[in-house]
């Protein structure tokens, strides 16, 4: 048993694998990057791990309790860890066309799309938000552990495309106000735009705590209400203060990396190296509303692997609650009779649901609401039961 | 200081003498870091039955926070004689005396002997950094 110095990316009492999201790339010997807010995080007691990179607040107080107030009022996130990069250049639109699954031309000016970028055999480089500024201007949001990756993919298929692709990253603060109560919280630092105007996977630039053109878009990761902001890097400390000054009133906090996964999970949105990774294709994990194959749209890698898959899937994502006390993680496999007929992809406590959840592929003809299976914790065999997600949607209250 | 009335594993988990026996249980800071001071977010404790022979260094039990889990690991060899059942129903007993009723089992060791192990001053200078 090799000793296990405490560090801080998580519990390691005994020498066994600790399995969460935070953990989900070996340690490199590569020192974390830290976004400008970490003092600031590290002040209020967050617990810090790391994420893609970075290190990050995994908590700040309990995690059931932050995803609570997520659902109940509203919460503030610091995303700057995400890769945000600009596609600029008259063939912006159809270059991302032939990169990316959504279709790109069709998005209006000023809305968001959501769409994946896909190797050869439809299987996922990441997961983007692709935000259509104008014709020649789409702002893509990626995951921290995979903007490399994208950039060089991006990068790679330039050829003959009259385009520019320049990582903005650095240089921008990006935070979330996720929950009910975000449009009241966020609208005394709004001066010239009433935030209810914004619609939902929508986009506008406005004056926030007197910073002129930050970018606001009605979107998140929580499956509540809330708002994505965009503003230059060496404002955040102070326009974090702010936030959580002016959102008093509505009961805001900061929120980690902890409850965002449990409240994604609620909503049943996909996280890269959980639900979707090289192996795991978006028709598949049903994001088909990310998926055009529209002749409009020409054709675009990925495309012909993703139709066939689509002809005739073999695995279909599903959710799976369990009354049982352990938690499904990532990897558990689970069992039909004697049959190991797939794992766990993500778990959470969920405090929405008061139940145990998980998703996981399981084989088309299982991959039904209803049916039962068994989730094999070290030979030992806890009960599941097979249902549809989203596990919570705001629009069924 | 933590009690120097015990050893310790590098793996936060105590053994205490106690007359043939020893009594195995989980450091105070061993339950801050699953549970962050929020006795809620400890949500299962996986303890092995009575009878089973283990090994020293074995993993016999998993105790489970919203975030993780993580191995038990026995510090001495032997037979595990008795099991705390209250745990099971009662997790925040952990958070409230880890040292005394927090115990998780009691092992009948082959070898009396916890000089393997760590004393509290080895142990303290061990989570110091």
């Amino acid at each position: 048993m090799k000793p296990t110095r405490l560090r801080s990316d998580g519990p390691r009492i005994g020498a066994g694998a600790v399995s969460n999201p935070y953990t989900l790339r070996p340690m490199s010997d590569a020192p974390l990057l830290e976004t400008r807010l970490h003092g600031v995080h590290v002040a209020a007691g967050a617990r810090m791990v790391p994420f893609g990179g970075w290190s990050m607040p995994v908590q700040y107080a309990s995690i059931l309790e932050e995803a609570e107030r997520v659902r109940s009022r509203t919460g503030l996130f610091d995303l700057g860890h995400m890769g945000r990069i600009d596609v600029t250049g008259p063939d912006a639109v159809p270059f991302l066309d032939g990169l990316v699954t959504s279709f790109v031309a069709k998005i209006p000016e000023g809305a968001i799309r959501y769409g994946l970028v896909c190797d050869e055999k439809g299987g996922p480089l990441d997961d983007l938000l692709l935000y259509k500024t104008n014709a020649n201007h789409v702002f893509v949001v990626a995951n921290a552990s995979n903007k490399a990756s994208v950039l060089a993919w991006l990068e790679e298929h330039t050829g003959s495309s009259d385009v520019r692709i320049t990582d903005r990253s650095d240089e921008l603060a990006m935070l979330a106000l996720q929950g009910p109560n975000s449009q009241a919280a966020l609208q005394p630092l709004v001066e010239d735009l009433d935030l209810s105007e914004v619609g939902y996977y929508k986009f506008r630039f406005a004056t926030v705590a007197g910073i002129p053109d930050v970018r606001v878009s009605r979107t998140g990761y929580t499956g509540e209400d809330g708002f994505e902001i965009y503003f230059p890097d060496e404002e955040s400390e102070r326009v974090w203060d702010a936030v959580l000054e002016a959102g008093a009133p509505e009961g805001i906090a900061p929120i980690g990396l902890g409850a965002r996964d449990t409240l994604r999970l609620e909503a049943g949105m996909p996280l890269y190296g959980h639900e979707i990774d090289r192996e795991h294709n978006p028709i598949e994990a049903g994001l088909d509303f990310g998926v055009s194959f529209k002749e409009e749209k020409g054709d675009w890698i990925g495309r012909d692997a993703l139709a066939a898959i689509k002809e005739n899937p073999s695995r279909r994502l599903i959710g799976i609650t369990t009354d049982g006390k352990r938690v499904p993680r990532q990897g558990y496999a689970l069992f039909h009779g004697d049959d190991e007929v797939g794992a766990i992809c993500s778990g959470a406590v969920s405090p929405t649901l008061g139940t145990n959840i998980g998703t996981a592929y399981l084989p088309v003809e299982l991959a039904q609401a209803g049916r039962t299976v068994h989730m094999d914790i070290r030979g030992k065999r806890q009960e599941c039961v097979v249902c549809d997600i989203p596990f919570y949607s705001r629009k069924a209250k | 200081m933590r009690p120097d009335d015990r050893r310790y594993l590098d793996t936060h988990e105590w053994a205490k003498l106690d007359g043939d026996l020893v009594i195995v249980g989980i450091t105070d800071f061993a339950v801050e870091e699953l549970s962050n001071g929020n006795e809620g977010d400890l949500v299962y404790c996986d303890l092995p039955d009575v009878g089973r022979d283990i090994d020293q260094g074995e993993t016999f039990g998993e105790i489970e926070s919203v975030k993780a889990v993580s191995d038990l690991n026995a510090p001495v060899a032997g037979e595990i004689v008795e099991i705390n059942n209250e745990i099971d129903e009662h997790l925040e007993v952990l958070s409230e005396d880890p040292w005394k009723k927090g115990w998780l089992i009691k092992i009948k060791p082959a070898d009396k002997s916890l000089d393997h192990l760590m004393d509290a001053e080895a142990y303290e200078k061990h989570i110091a950094h």
